[in-house]
């Protein structure tokens, strides 16, 4: 086999990733559903990887749910990017760490317009000009956070006190991969992996130890469809595309699912609750749900950070079966208190519990 | 009357979206959205490009095209280099802004969606803000989320977030003067003037309909809108638009 030429075409599927020097932007939904995730990446970054990553509190949402469910026009959300890219330029960062799915896809469909449409990118830098008097600059490096990770997963797992293996058999987890749709789907080339061959989630499961579960609907979309979830005459769209998904993942018996995007792993689930209770199905083994964490929530086990520091309590799927397998030492007297050791009342009727 | 078609082509999404199809019927195979919805992607695209403007307005008066859920999954797979989704997005946009949006059960939504999704951008800087998700509207989200509005302050402080607060982290309250911007660039783009015409195209129709309309998230018009589901829109359903 020759596997230079093999190498040649897999090197058409790679990224370039910035080592360094990020501007951070913040995805409304993982900042609101998975807040410890977000800080979880900053302080790996910062911490334990010593890497300047800055934030600009100034920076608002990317508008992106609005322009997905047809209410932000084009001309709206590209010049509310720029005023992004002018906030990079102002603090001296050329590498954009984008913490969103949804967002990345705009940005890096905005980018690709602008290279195909001059006039709209001369469009924008006026009505930026026009409304804040900002000038911007193309980002020279565009990543998701998740895109990071993965250039460091290697670093990781040099640290990790934990594998994604199963403490009792000695096997690999079970490990089902979501990117979500408009990481690579759109723009392939944005994508470590491509659209054909996606390996930024894959890479850190393999990177840590885990099985990647291949399964016949593993790039169907988790269902959120924006205005099929946002409007709740819709949300059958929503959940019957999540049924379909998790229905095809259950006789492969997966411990996890690992998300690229917030949405995606609010949804996962949230469905998973939802059709528990419609319909009393579960999609785990032994009759439990399947828990499903962010990238930044798995990479803050294999470190071996606190998970209720990481925030994996506040979902409705709760993770003590995978923590078990994993032979992670947890204490649940911990799960609901606060900052300074408060207990806090507890919630009731979780799954997995 | 003007042509629609010529109207669509001045959206980059549309010249980009829709070079010439060749009705092979591959966006339709891969598109989660026809799996749930009597929705044909296919069938769209070429009724677009048949250039036929009396089709064009049935169409942007349908319900048919509020079904896409914009995975725009039918973008990697057209061999033709179309994006079917594109051409969803231009059509919407077109709906909108001649009023036929309010013609069709899902077209009304876009109210909902405006009061919502838009009205926080404006409120607070975000789409969606963990205060803004009201269980009323999202009985999906389960006891836990009940449970997190009920201990938000300290929910966020263990976890690092800076719920309202001063600075950056997750959920900081936006800058009054970044607010300002962000206003000021939809006064300039357009975006404003798109919100005010989903709000008067959707006052014409709920006088028409006979319902009450007034602001926010309660009024007759915003629950009718956003709740109302006539039963004929899925594959399961007897009788549906498409087949018409």
């Amino acid at each position: 086999m020759n596997k230079e030429g093999k190498k040649k075409i897999w090197s058409d599927y790679q990224k370039e990733i910035a080592d360094d020097h990020f501007f951070y932007v913040r995805s409304c939904i993982r900042q609101s559903f998975f807040p410890g995730s977000e800080q979880f990446f900053l302080n790996l970054m910062r911490n334990v990887l010593k890497k300047d990553v800055y934030e600009n509190p100034a920076h608002t949402t990317c508008t992106g749910i609005g322009y997905h469910s047809d209410i932000v026009p084009s001309a709206t959300i590209m010049t509310v990017i720029a005023r992004h890219f002018a906030l990079m330029k102002e603090a001296g960062y050329k590498n954009i760490a984008i913490s969103c799915v949804t967002s990345f896809g705009l940005y890096t469909e905005i980018l690709e317009t602008w290279k195909h449409f001059p006039s709209e990118l001369a469009k924008t830098r006026e009505y930026l000009y026009k409304a804040t008097g900002r000038e911007f600059d193309i980002p020279e490096n565009l990543a998701h956070t998740s895109d990071i990770i993965y250039k460091f997963r290697d670093e990781i797992a040099a640290r990790a006190k934990v594998l994604l293996v199963n403490k009792e058999t000695g096997e690999p987890l079970n490990i089902v991969e979501h990117i979500g749709c408009h990481y690579a789907k759109m723009f392939p080339k944005s994508g470590i992996g491509g659209a054909e061959f996606p390996h930024v989630l894959s890479g850190m499961i393999d990177a840590w130890g885990g099985k990647v579960i291949d399964y016949p609907e593993r790039r169907h979309c988790c269902g959120f469809g924006f205005r099929q979830y946002l409007v709740q005459a819709n949300r059958g769209y929503s959940v019957a595309n999540t049924a379909k998904k998790f229905s095809s993942m259950k006789p492969f018996k997966p411990d996890l699912v690992l998300t690229n995007c917030p949405g995606c792993s609010m949804f996962m689930d949230r469905w998973q609750y939802t059709i528990k209770e419609m319909e009393g199905l579960t999609y785990g083994v032994n009759g439990e749900s399947v828990p499903v964490l962010t990238y930044e929530e798995l990479a803050g086990l294999v470190l071996g950070f606190n998970p209720w520091d990481l925030g994996i309590q506040y979902h409705m799927v709760q993770s003590e079966p995978l923590l078990r397998k994993l032979g992670i030492e947890f204490d649940p007297g911990d799960k609901f208190k606060t900052k300074d050791g408060h207990q806090m009342p507890l919630p009731q009727n979780l799954i997995n519990v | 009357m003007e042509n629609l078609y010529d109207l669509l082509t001045e959206d980059v999404r549309f010249e980009e979206g829709l070079k010439a199809c060749m009705n092979c019927g591959v966006c339709t195979a891969i598109c989660p959205a026809a799996e749930f919805y009597n929705y044909d992607p296919r069938k769209i695209v070429d009724l677009v490009q048949s250039r036929d403007n009396d089709e064009i307005i049935k169409l942007l008066k349908a319900d048919s095209i509020w079904y896409c859920g914009e995975c725009m999954s039918c973008k990697t797979r057209c061999p033709r280099g179309n994006t079917p989704g594109f051409v969803i997005m231009a059509l919407r946009t077109l709906s909108q802004k001649l009023g036929y949006f309010v013609e069709s059960e899902k077209g009304r939504q876009q109210l909902a969606i405006k009061r919502t999704v838009g009205e926080n951008i404006f409120k607070y800087g975000y789409c969606a803000a963990t205060y803004a998700v009201n269980p009323t509207l999202h009985p999906e989200q389960g006891p836990i989320w009940e449970y997190i509005l009920d201990n938000s302050d300290d929910v966020f402080e263990r976890l690092g977030g800076q719920l309202n607060g001063i600075g950056t982290g997750p959920l900081r309250k936006i800058p009054q003067e970044a607010l300002d911007e962000l206003k000021k660039i939809f006064d300039v783009t357009g975006g404003t003037e798109f919100f005010n015409t989903i709000e008067e195209h959707s006052k014409r129709k709920a006088l028409e309909m006979g319902i009450e309309f007034s602001k926010g998230t309660e009024d007759e018009y915003f629950i009718e809108v956003y709740t109302t589901n006539n039963g004929n829109h899925t594959i399961n359903d007897t009788h549906t638009e498409q087949d018409e």
